[in-house]
């Protein structure tokens, strides 16, 4: 292998890159449009424009992938995780194209990608499962309701080439049934063009436990221990640590091994995960095996210290794994949060834009998979995961901190991310005692775990850093008389004004420099005993009653992103003048001149079209007809015939009607 | 590097005192500042405010560019006199869409913004800097027009307001007016003469006769709005070329028109970073003497002024008196002459019209400090020729075209006043510090020259003298003079720009010289004939 295309975008194609470029292999991007200036296409050695903008005109491509390699000479494809990864036509064409697939062989990619399937593979290798019943093209509704009384409600609807969460329905009641089966069949259908659906016996309060289990071409399967990714949204996996605080060592072992097992029986190969169910009780259901590398494989290498994708390519090469003793013991822990722009307040919608600002200070035991950088533009395409953060720690307690301490100082300057919420997550009671579910976030509201960390205090002294530093850049570029002291007056009256929309309301600021130094309000509430250490444009250092911080403050147009200890604000600068605009109501006809009017032929109440003569008006000795701007309701006529009219005078009122238009 | 050397010590008793007996007059100043901001009192302020409107002085908050300085003129005038404290008139230079501007505002809460004497000469003087250092003029408009009972002092010298106004323009000194109220009868002229005018629609009243006057002269009835209101000029009459919704939007336009000036100084600017002085300024209250008559250290309060407290003297040892020398202030070149004994000789003199000399050929502005007690007298000094060479100094002073700053740190006394670039000679900025003084000469030297005139003229006339009814007459002359000499009474009288804090000289100052550069800086090729 000297050549590898990677067969994917954002953080995991620069993931691969490394590896890569670590074992002296050159790399091949292929992109969409919108990701024409990635940083995934600018770090590759080579990159391929597949152009589109949708996974399906783009990423989904098999021919243009195939081709990518074949113009580039790359000799293997790395799919990454999502998009192709687990397409048995994607590793089919990649072997017919005599390209080294850097994954498991076509069969095993097709076993496990039907669940249904991977199910019936499983039940006999003796891998606890949850029951379930299959679903035919027709099943009525008393079907229905007979397979659900017979496995016991609450049931969940699932997509037999499921994943991610999607074409899943969880179901409380009979009477949901049909329409949660049809609405996953056809969410089915759309992400992966497959309506197979299957029911299952749903578990409340679970625990999600994956093994991470590896095969090479010699017939050996191993594992490298457990994940756990309790902490969803969506059935997303939002935070996932490695070991399990769930597990004794006891169950881990009986885990694993079952994990291994059921991959000795598929004769698996290179990476894979074998996701369970854990039971408060202790009992372990499978769910699937992922026949790909995981999102969340840098916990286990952060407490391996193996490189995963490593290990995929000298496996693919053909190379021996390691036997099981021969890994390494687990060491610390690992703990990796999804950063998603979303907003948790809204559902978790998924937020788009431009990064301004995408930086995390580096730290010891800190590792940042990312996608994005400064200036990065989030388009509404892909996935909105941005990066992963992980931390490690002799203890877990000590990487949920570190990791949580790190995200809350990033300085994430554009759409929304669940940012605040991951952190809460991370420093919740619940969390740190290692008794978190599958159902956490439906317990712990994400709108209040998801509310800025920032709170209305921090906000208030943000706003003042946040004016200092206008003031500074002000100041700085204001070329008259820029070196006299900001602000001097002679005959001091009132003090400098600057208002901010911040997340708790309204911010309004008020301060003044004098010989004593900074006197500041903000919303009318003196601030005590106020220095200013420095102010510049980019960075405040203000002590405010003995207690002194630091600012970051970085301005882009209106929007003022301040960061400090007491945690991130986005701010709007609020117009010091509002553009006026005259007061007129919606639909208002005016006269174009002065003039007296002669006719008018329409009564309030008149149904009129766009273009309809509505009066004439006479103005130097030619009559001007006004015609209907557009279609409506007059709903007023302020003309009568024979007055004088001013210019800008309002004759009549014609109410759009939105209804007739649609 | 010429650095100033300080042997001020502040915790000398004698700084102690200079320093106690400044603070007083700092508070006295305060007190008359409080006054000038309460405008025409808080029952007024408190209707304006009801009636949707903004104070003067909110008004030009508003229109300076957001953390720049204002330097408010004249802000004591008709102080010590029987009208409000800062004449019913904001005066001063702001930064507008960051061209450097001269702003006056009239303060409708002063008896509806009626012009005084007092307020007439304020407003001339903010003309006359506004041409000399050719500085847009923005006019925030609202005022009922003449003092009607003070109108015999007003009207004759008063069509001045409307001629400097159309000569600014001629001269292309860009003039805006924002009209947000009353502008009648001769105020509307006011508008009519600037370049750029905006009116508040529903607020603006600009007309030759209000609706009483137009019915009384021709029987007509017509209404504020038809006659005069912005609407009217904005779509009729023309004279508006902008209507503002309200006053905040007649400010946000007037930034707007000054953001199209695109305005450029045609001085050169400043040559070098600023830099500032090695020594506290702070301590600019202990260094003037408390005592007028005792001498203070000059090079101490340069020191505390000039950039890097750098200052590279002039003829040092000849007419020691007088220093004069090259520094910058807020990274401008500039030549200072300051008294630091307070007589002036032949040699001063002789020293001072080649210094400004000097300075003319150079094309640079000129810093006067004074604390001067005027040019020595004596048989001695008179048949060595000290009126020839005070008239040669005096020659040079008004002939000088360089910008000329005066600062009064002290005393400023008879032909001393004049030959240190008094108010006569035009300088274009000249400040006080509190404890300044201005007179022909001192109270007791006044007192006294009149007691002995009487006594001689008693003695001639072989009258017998009233020692008891001169002893009365000169104190109450020296009480007069004391007074009618102090700042705050010259400074009511506008014979000055204003009264400052000394801690904030160098600030003024830099101001001030950012301001003269706006014009071309260009010294005299002619002086008068000097008397050798």
């Amino acid at each position: 292998m000297r050549k590898l295309l990677i067969a994917n975008r954002g953080e995991i194609a620069r993931r691969i890159q490394r590896t890569a470029r670590e074992m002296g292999i050159a790399t091949v991007a292929v992109f969409s449009e919108p990701d024409r200036d990635a940083p995934f296409v600018r770090e590759a050695d080579e990159a391929v424009a597949l152009g589109g903008a949708s996974p399906a005109e783009s990423y989904l491509r098999i021919d243009a992938i195939v081709e990518a390699a074949r113009r580039t000479g790359a000799d293997a494809i790395h799919p990454g995780y999502g998009f192709l990864s687990e397409n048995e036509a994607f590793a089919a064409a990649c072997r017919d194209a005599g390209l080294t697939f850097v994954g498991p062989p076509p069969e095993v990619v097709a076993a496990m990608g039907s669940k249904l399937g991977a199910k019936r593979l499983m039940q006999r290798a003796g891998v606890p499962q949850l029951p379930s019943r299959e679903l035919s093209d027709g099943a009525s509704t008393a079907e229905l309701t007979l397979m659900a009384a017979e496995l016991g409600l609450p049931v969940v609807v699932k997509a037999s080439a499921g994943g991610g969460g999607r074409g899943m329905r969880v179901v409380h009641s009979a009477a949901e049934l049909r329409e949660a089966v049809a609405s996953a069949r056809r969410e089915a259908l759309s992400a992966f063009g497959d309506d197979t659906v299957y029911l299952e016996r749903y578990l409340e309060a679970t625990r999600h436990i994956e093994v991470q289990i590896f095969g090479d071409a010699h017939g050996r399967v191993i594992h490298l221990y457990e994940r756990e990714c309790s902490i969803q949204r969506r059935h997303q996996k939002i935070i996932e640590e490695s070991p399990s605080p769930a597990l004794t060592p006891a169950l881990s072992q009986t885990i694993r091994a079952a994990a291994v097992a059921a991959g000795q029986s598929i004769g698996y190969r290179n990476a894979g995960t074998v996701e369970f169910l854990l039971t408060p009780a202790g009992e372990f259901f499978f769910l699937e095996v992922n026949t790909r590398l995981q999102v969340e494989h840098p916990v286990t290498e952060c407490v391996t210290g193996l490189d995963l994708v490593r290990l995929q390519i000298e496996v693919a090469r053909g190379g021996a794994l390691p036997a099981q003793d021969e890994v390494p013991p687990l060491r610390g822990h690992a703990i990796e949060a999804r950063l998603y722009a979303e907003d948790p307040r809204r559902g978790f919608a998924p937020s788009t834009g431009v990064f301004h600002r995408f930086a995390f200070a580096p730290a010891s035991g800190i590792r940042l998979d990312s996608g994005v950088e400064d200036d990065s533009e989030v388009s509404v395409h892909y996935d909105p995961m941005l990066a992963k953060v992980i931390a490690w720690a002799p203890t877990r307690a000590e990487a949920a901190a570190r990791l949580a301490n790190t995200l809350a100082r990033a300085h994430l300057h554009g759409p929304h991310t669940i940012r605040d919420l991951l952190v809460r997550i991370l420093r919740h009671p619940e969390f740190i005692a290692g008794a978190a579910d599958t159902h956490f976030l439906q317990r712990h509201r994400p709108e209040i775990l998801g509310a800025p960390l920032c709170d209305a205090a921090g906000e208030r002294l943000h706003a003042l850093a946040a004016t200092l530093a206008l003031q500074a850049a002000r100041r700085a570029r204001g070329g008259s008389l820029a070196s006299i002291p900001s602000g001097w007056r002679n005959v001091p009256s009132q003090d400098q004004e600057q208002a901010f929309e911040g997340s708790w309301g309204r911010l309004d600021v008020r301060y003044r420099f004098g010989r004593e130094g900074l006197r500041a309000l903000v919303n009318g509430n003196a601030l005590e005993c106020v220095r200013v250490h420095a102010s510049g444009e980019g960075e405040v250092d203000l002590e405010v009653n003995a207690v002194r911080h630091r600012y970051a403050v970085h301005t882009v147009g209106e929007r003022v992103f301040v960061d400090s200890a007491l945690g991130a604000s986005e701010l709007r600068e609020l117009p010091r003048f509002a553009e006026p605009e005259l007061e007129l109501a919606a639909g208002s006809l005016v006269a174009p001149m002065p003039g007296v009017v002669k006719q008018i032929y329409v009564t309030v109440g008149a149904i009129v079209a766009k273009g309809d003569l509505l009066l004439v008006l006479e103005a130097m000795k030619t009559e001007a007809p006004i015609r209907a701007p557009h279609a409506g309701t007059v709903t007023e006529i302020r003309a009568t015939v024979g007055m004088q009219v001013a210019a800008g005078a309002i004759l009549a009122v014609i109410e759009a009607e939105t209804a007739s238009a649609q | 590097m010429p650095i100033l050397p300080t042997r001020i010590d502040p915790r000398s008793e004698t700084f102690i005192a200079n320093r106690r007996a400044m603070i007083e007059k700092l508070d006295r100043l305060a007190a008359l500042q409080r006054q000038a901001l309460l405008g025409g009192g808080e029952r007024y302020v408190e209707r304006h405010h009801r009636r949707g409107k903004l104070l003067p002085r909110e008004r030009i908050e508003l229109l300076v560019d957001r953390d720049s300085p204002f330097l408010e003129l004249s802000p004591y005038a008709a102080a010590e006199t029987e009208y409000e404290v800062g004449a019913s008139l904001v005066t001063g230079i702001g930064v507008i869409s960051e061209t450097e501007c001269l702003i006056l505002a009239n303060d409708p809460t002063v008896r509806g913004g009626a012009i005084n004497p007092y307020s007439l000469a304020k407003m001339l003087r903010a003309y006359q800097i506004s041409i000399e250092n050719r500085l847009p003029l923005v006019y925030l408009v609202e005022s009922g027009g003449a003092d009607l009972p003070r109108q015999a002092e007003i009207f004759v010298p008063g069509g001045a307001m409307f001629r400097n106004l159309t000569r600014s323009s001629g001269r292309r000194v860009p003039t805006i007016a924002l009209v947000f109220g009353n502008s009648t009868a001769g105020g509307a002229y006011l508008p009519g003469l600037s370049d750029y005018v905006v009116m508040v629609r529903n607020r603006a009243k600009v007309f030759l006769g209000g609706p009483p006057l137009v019915k009384m002269a021709t029987g007509e009835d017509a209404n504020d709005e038809e006659l005069g209101g912005a609407e009217m000029h904005a779509s009729l009459s023309g004279l508006a070329d902008y209507m503002a919704l309200d006053e905040p939007d007649a400010i946000r336009l007037g930034r707007r028109i000054v953001a199209r000036l695109a305005w450029r100084k045609l001085g050169h600017g400043p040559s070098a970073a600023p830099h500032e002085p090695r020594y506290d300024t702070g301590e600019l209250l202990g260094i003037p003497s408390a005592d007028m008559k005792v001498p203070f250290p000059i090079r101490e309060v340069i020191s505390r002024v000039v950039d890097d407290s750098e200052f590279d003297e002039f003829k040092p040892l000849y007419g020691t008196n007088l220093v004069t020398g090259w520094a910058r202030i807020h990274g401008y070149d500039l030549g200072i002459l300051a008294n630091d004994q307070g007589v002036l000789f032949s040699e001063e003199s002789q020293k001072a019209a080649q210094f400004i000399q000097l300075a003319n050929k150079i094309d640079l502005p000129l810093l006067f400090v004074q604390n001067v007690t005027g040019y020595m007298v004596g048989r001695d000094y008179e048949q060595r020729g000290i009126i020839k060479h005070g008239s040669m100094m005096v020659n040079a002073v008004s002939n000088s075209s360089v910008p000329h700053l005066t600062l009064q740190v002290g005393g400023s006394y008879g032909a001393g006043n004049y030959g240190m670039s008094g108010r006569a000679y035009e300088p274009r900025f000249l400040f006080l510090w509190p404890n300044a003084k201005t007179a022909v000469m001192g109270p007791e030297q006044l007192a006294g020259t009149l007691s002995i005139v009487a006594r001689e003229a008693a003695a001639a006339a072989k009258r017998p003298f009233d020692e008891e009814a001169d002893a009365m007459r000169r104190r109450a002359v020296e009480e007069q003079i004391e007074r009618e000499s102090l700042a705050p009474f010259t400074s009511g009288r506008l014979f000055d720009d204003g009264i400052i804090d000394p801690r904030d000289s160098r600030i003024v100052l830099g101001i001030a010289l950012s301001v003269v550069h706006s014009n071309e800086i260009r010294g005299a090729r002619e002086f008068g004939v000097f008397r050798m």
